[in-house]
C-alpha cells in the first residue's frame, strides 16, 4: 500500500491512497547478487490535469516583479551625545626672554636690547628686510589695491520681480534648555545688527506651573542655537520683554505676578530694579512698550487687572501716571477691562491703543484734560482677548488686530467694524505683526503650530503662505526690523528663527499706492455701510414711536430672512419630491421590464445623491 | 647701528606709518615705536602667526618659504617682513 502525496499542475496537493506496487522474492535467492534486466519504461501513475480546478483561480495578468541591480544596503541612523564646545583665545603677554632674564627687572631688558642692537647679524638682516618693507609701503601709499570697482553700479542693478514662490526657510531653532519646558511668551529684537533674541519665559496657565519650574529667560545669539547668550533672573517669570530702542543694552520686563523690572546686560543677569508690589498690576503684565521721550527711559504697561501704568525706569518705586480702563469712564477698578496688549506708534505720541480681554479695542490719549476723558472711543467686532495689536508702519490710520480666529484690520475712523477681515479659522490666532518693509504684508501665528503669511495685495482670503512650524501652539512671533527674518516662540519654549523669501521682504513698485487705495476703498465702504445702519436704525425708532403695528412690521421685517429661509426649504422639498415622483415612474417602468428588485437598488444608488435615495427607499420599504 | 636707526626713521616717516616693531625669533620686542603694551601683544601674535604661516608655505612646496605677510583689516594694514633671526612688523594705515 503506498501513499502518494504529490502536486498536481493546478498548484494543488493531494494525498491518494490507490496505487500499489508489490515486490516477492523467494527466501532461498536472498542474498544472492542483483541480477538487473532492462526493461523499457512503464507508465505506472498518470495523473491528467483537471481543468475544473482551475476555475478556482484567476489569470493574473500582468505580473509584476520588482528588480534591482544594486547592492543590498541598510539605513542606519547614529545620533552621539551633544559634545560641547566653547572658544577661548590665549593672550600672549610677554615676550621669550632668556632663562637667566627677569623680564621685570628693566635694566636687563634694556641692557639686552641693546646688546641685539649692537649685533652685526642683526643690523645686516634689519637693513634687508626694511628694504622690503619700504617698497611695500610705499606701494600701499601709491594705489588703493583693494579699491572696489563698479560700486555704483551695482547699487542700480534692478530688483527684479521675480516669480519665484513665496517661501519661507527655517534657519534655527532655539530650544529651552530647561527640563521643564515653558512658553516663549514674547520675543524682542536686539535693536542694533539684530543678532540677538530676547525670549520671554513663562507658563500662562493658570497655576499650572510646576514648583520647579525655572524663572529664566535668555537672551539668545542667532548664530549659536546650543547655549543662550545671556540669562535673565527675575523673581517671577517674565510674560513680555522688551528692549530698549535707544540703548541697546537695557531691556524692560513685566512678569507673571505684576511687577515690572529692568536689566542692564552689562550688569549682570539680576534685574537692575523692580517696582514695588503695592504699586505694580495686579494681574501678569502682558505688555511693556518703551515710549519715546527725551529721557529715553519712560515705559508703559497693561495688565488684565484694568490698569495702564506709566512708568519711568530710572525709578521703579512708584508709577508716574495711571489710567483705569472703564469703559464708562469712571474709573472705577471693577469695571474695568482687562487690558491684554497695547500699541504705541512713535510718530503720534500722544496716543496709544489698548486691545482687551474683552475683545474691545480702547483708543485713549494720553493728554487728555480730565482723566476721564483720556478714553476716546472703542473698536468691537471680536469676540476673544485681543492678543496682538499694531498700527500698519506706512498707514499708521490703519491697524490690525489678532484675537480669536480671525485677523482684522481696522481703520480709525470706523468704529463699528473692521475694514478687513480674514475668514474663521480651524485654531485660535494667538498673535500677529506687520511687517516693517512691506504694508500690504503681516504674520499670524496659530494654535496648531502654524505661521500665515499674509499679503492683501496678492490674496485677501487666504494666507499667501502657510508653514506648520511646529506640532505645538505658537504664542509669539517678532519680525526683525529688515523684514526678513521672523522669530516665533512655541508653547513648549521652542523659538524658531525663519528667513522668509525676499519675494514677500522687497518693496513691490506701486505698492504703497496699491494698499493705500484698497485701504480707502475698504474704509468707504464701510463707512456706506454704517450711515445705512443708522439710517435704518433711525427710522425704526421713529417708527416705534408712532405706533405698535410699526413695530409688528419690523418684527416682519427682521424675520423677512427667517422667511426666506422657509422658503428656501419649500423649494428644496419641492425638489426632492418632484425627483422622487420622476425615480418611481422610471422604476415602474423598469419593473414591468425586469423583475429584479437588486438591480433597482442599484440603479438608485447610482442615479441619486445619497439622501434622496435614503428617502425614496424608505418609500418604498413602507 | 646708525643706518639701522635711519631706516627706522625712513620708514617711520612715511605716510600712513602707525608703528615698527623689530622682534627677534624668541619673540622678544627689540626696538618698538609703540607703547609697552600694544608691543608686546602684536609681537607674541605675529610671532606665533608667522611660524605658521611659514609653515603652510613649505609645506605646499618645500622650496618655497615666505618672503613677505600683509594682513589687511578694516582699520590698517599690518605688514610683516620675517627673515631667519629677527622680523620686522609695520602697521600702515593705508590712503583710502
Amino acid at each position: 500500500m503506498m501513499i502518494i502525496i504529490g502536486l498536481s499542475c493546478e498548484g494543488q496537493l493531494y494525498a491518494k491512497m490507490e496505487i500499489v506496487y508489490v515486490y516477492t522474492k523467494k527466501r532461498s535467492e536472498f542474498g544472492r547478487q542483483c541480477n538487473f534486466s532492462d526493461r523499457p519504461a512503464e507508465l505506472h501513475v498518470d495523473i491528467l490535469p483537471d481543468p475544473s480546478l482551475a476555475a478556482n483561480f484567476t489569470v493574473r495578468d500582468p505580473c509584476n516583479v520588482t528588480m534591482q541591480c544594486a547592492e543590498e544596503m541598510s539605513e542606519h541612523e547614529v545620533n552621539t551625545e551633544r559634545f560641547e564646545s566653547e572658544s577661548r583665545g590665549i593672550n600672549h603677554v610677554e615676550g621669550g626672554w632668556p632663562k637667566d632674564l627677569n623680564p621685570e627687572d628693566m635694566e636687563a631688558t634694556i641692557r639686552y636690547r641693546k646688546k641685539v642692537e649692537k649685533d652685526e647679524h642683526y643690523q645686516n638682516t634689519i637693513m634687508q628686510i626694511a628694504g622690503l618693507m619700504e617698497h611695500c609701503s610705499k606701494q600701499n601709499n601709491a594705489t588703493d589695491i583693494y579699491q572696489d570697482f563698479f560700486d555704483d553700479e551695482v547699487e542700480e542693478e534692478v530688483v527684479e520681480e521675480s516669480e519665484e514662490e513665496p517661501s519661507a526657510k527655517t534657519i534655527n531653532v532655539f530650544r529651552d534648555p530647561n527640563e521643564v519646558k515653558r512658553t516663549a511668551t514674547s520675543l524682542s529684537w536686539h535693536p542694533d545688527g539684530n543678532h540677538k533674541l530676547a525670549v520671554a519665559y513663562s507658563s500662562l496657565e493658570f497655576q499650572k506651573a510646576p514648583n520647579d519650574m525655572s524663572f529664566d529667560s535668555y537672551i539668545w545669539d542667532i548664530e549659536n542655537h546650543n547655549k543662550p547668550e545671556m540669562t535673565l533672573k527675575p523673581v517671577c517669570p517674565l510674560v513680555c520683554l522688551e528692549y530698549n530702542p535707544k540703548d541697546s543694552h537695557i531691556l524692560v520686563g513685566g512678569s507673571y505676578n505684576g511687577q515690572i523690572a529692568y536689566w542692564d546686560t552689562r550688569k549682570g543677569s539680576q534685574p537692575v530694579e523692580m517696582s514695588t508690589i503695592e504699586h505694580s498690576h495686579r494681574d501678569p503684565v502682558y505688555k511693556v512698550i518703551w515710549l519715546q521721550s527725551k529721557t529715553g527711559m519712560d515705559i508703559f504697561s497693561a495688565s488684565t487687572d484694568g490698569q495702564v501704568l506709566w512708568w519711568d525706569i530710572r525709578k521703579l518705586s512708584e508709577p508716574t501716571e495711571r489710567l483705569v480702563l472703564d469703559p464708562s469712564k469712571k474709573w472705577n477698578l471693577d469695571n474695568a477691562l482687562g487690558a491684554i496688549s497695547l500699541e504705541f506708534e512713535t510718530t503720534m505720541p500722544t496716543k496709544f491703543m489698548v486691545g482687551t480681554e474683552q475683545g474691545l479695542v480702547v483708543s485713549c490719549n494720553r493728554k487728555a484734560k480730565t482723566p476721564a476723558e483720556k478714553i476716546v472711543c472703542t473698536y468691537s467686532g471680536h469676540h476673544g482677548p485681543i492678543y496682538a495689536l499694531q498700527r500698519n508702519p506706512f498707514f499708521p490710520k490703519n491697524f490690525l488686530t489678532v484675537a480669536d480666529w480671525t485677523a482684522r484690520i481696522w481703520s480709525e475712523d470706523i468704529k463699528e467694524s473692521s475694514i478687513m477681515w480674514t475668514k474663521y479659522h480651524m485654531a485660535h490666532l494667538l498673535d500677529g505683526c506687520w511687517s516693517p518693509v512691506r504694508p500690504s504684508v503681516f504674520f499670524t501665528v496659530k494654535m496648531d503650530g502654524t505661521l500665515d503669511v499674509w499679503d492683501i495685495l496678492f490674496k485677501q482670503n487666504d494666507p499667501t503662505l502657510s508653514l506648520k512650524v511646529c506640532d505645538e501652539a505658537l504664542y509669539s512671533i517678532r519680525v526683525q526690523d529688515n523684514g526678513r527674518y521672523l522669530g516665533c516662540g512655541s508653547q513648549l519654549g521652542t523659538t524658531t528663527l525663519l528667513e522668509i523669501s525676499s519675494g514677500l521682504c522687497t518693496l513691490q513698485k506701486n505698492e504703497k499706492a496699491l494698499v493705500s487705495e484698497m485701504f480707502e476703498r475698504e474704509t468707504k465702504r464701510e463707512k456706506i455701510l454704517e450711515s445705512r445702519h443708522r439710517e435704518m436704525r433711525l427710522k425704526e425708532r421713529s417708527r416705534s414711536e408712532q405706533s405698535r403695528e410699526d413695530e409688528t412690521k419690523d418684527a416682519d421685517g427682521e424675520e423677512s430672512t427667517e422667511e426666506l429661509v422657509a422658503r428656501a426649504e419649500t423649494e428644496f422639498f419641492h425638489m426632492l419630491e418632484a425627483e422622487k415622483t420622476k425615480e418611481r415612474n422610471e422604476e415602474k417602468e423598469r419593473d414591468m421590464e425586469k423583475g429584479v428588485c437588486e438591480e433597482k437598488d442599484f440603479q438608485e444608488e447610482h442615479e441619486t445623491n445619497g439622501e434622496v435615495a435614503s428617502f425614496t427607499r424608505g418609500e418604498i420599504s413602507l | 647701528m646708525a643706518e639701522v636707526d635711519e631706516t627706522m626713521k625712513r620708514l617711520q616717516n612715511q605716510k600712513g606709518v602707525q608703528g615698527i616693531i623689530i622682534v627677534n625669533a624668541e619673540g622678544i620686542p627689540i626696538k618698538s615705536t609703540l607703547d609697552n603694551a600694544s608691543t608686546v601683544q602684536y609681537a607674541g601674535n605675529i610671532h606665533q602667526l608667522l611660524m605658521k604661516a611659514r609653515g603652510i608655505v613649505r609645506d605646499i612646496d618645500p622650496q618655497n618659504d615666505l618672503t613677505f605677510l600683509r594682513i589687511r583689516s578694516k582699520k590698517n594694514e599690518v605688514m610683516i617682513a620675517p627673515d631667519k633671526d629677527y622680523f620686522l612688523i609695520v602697521i600702515q594705515n593705508p590712503t583710502e
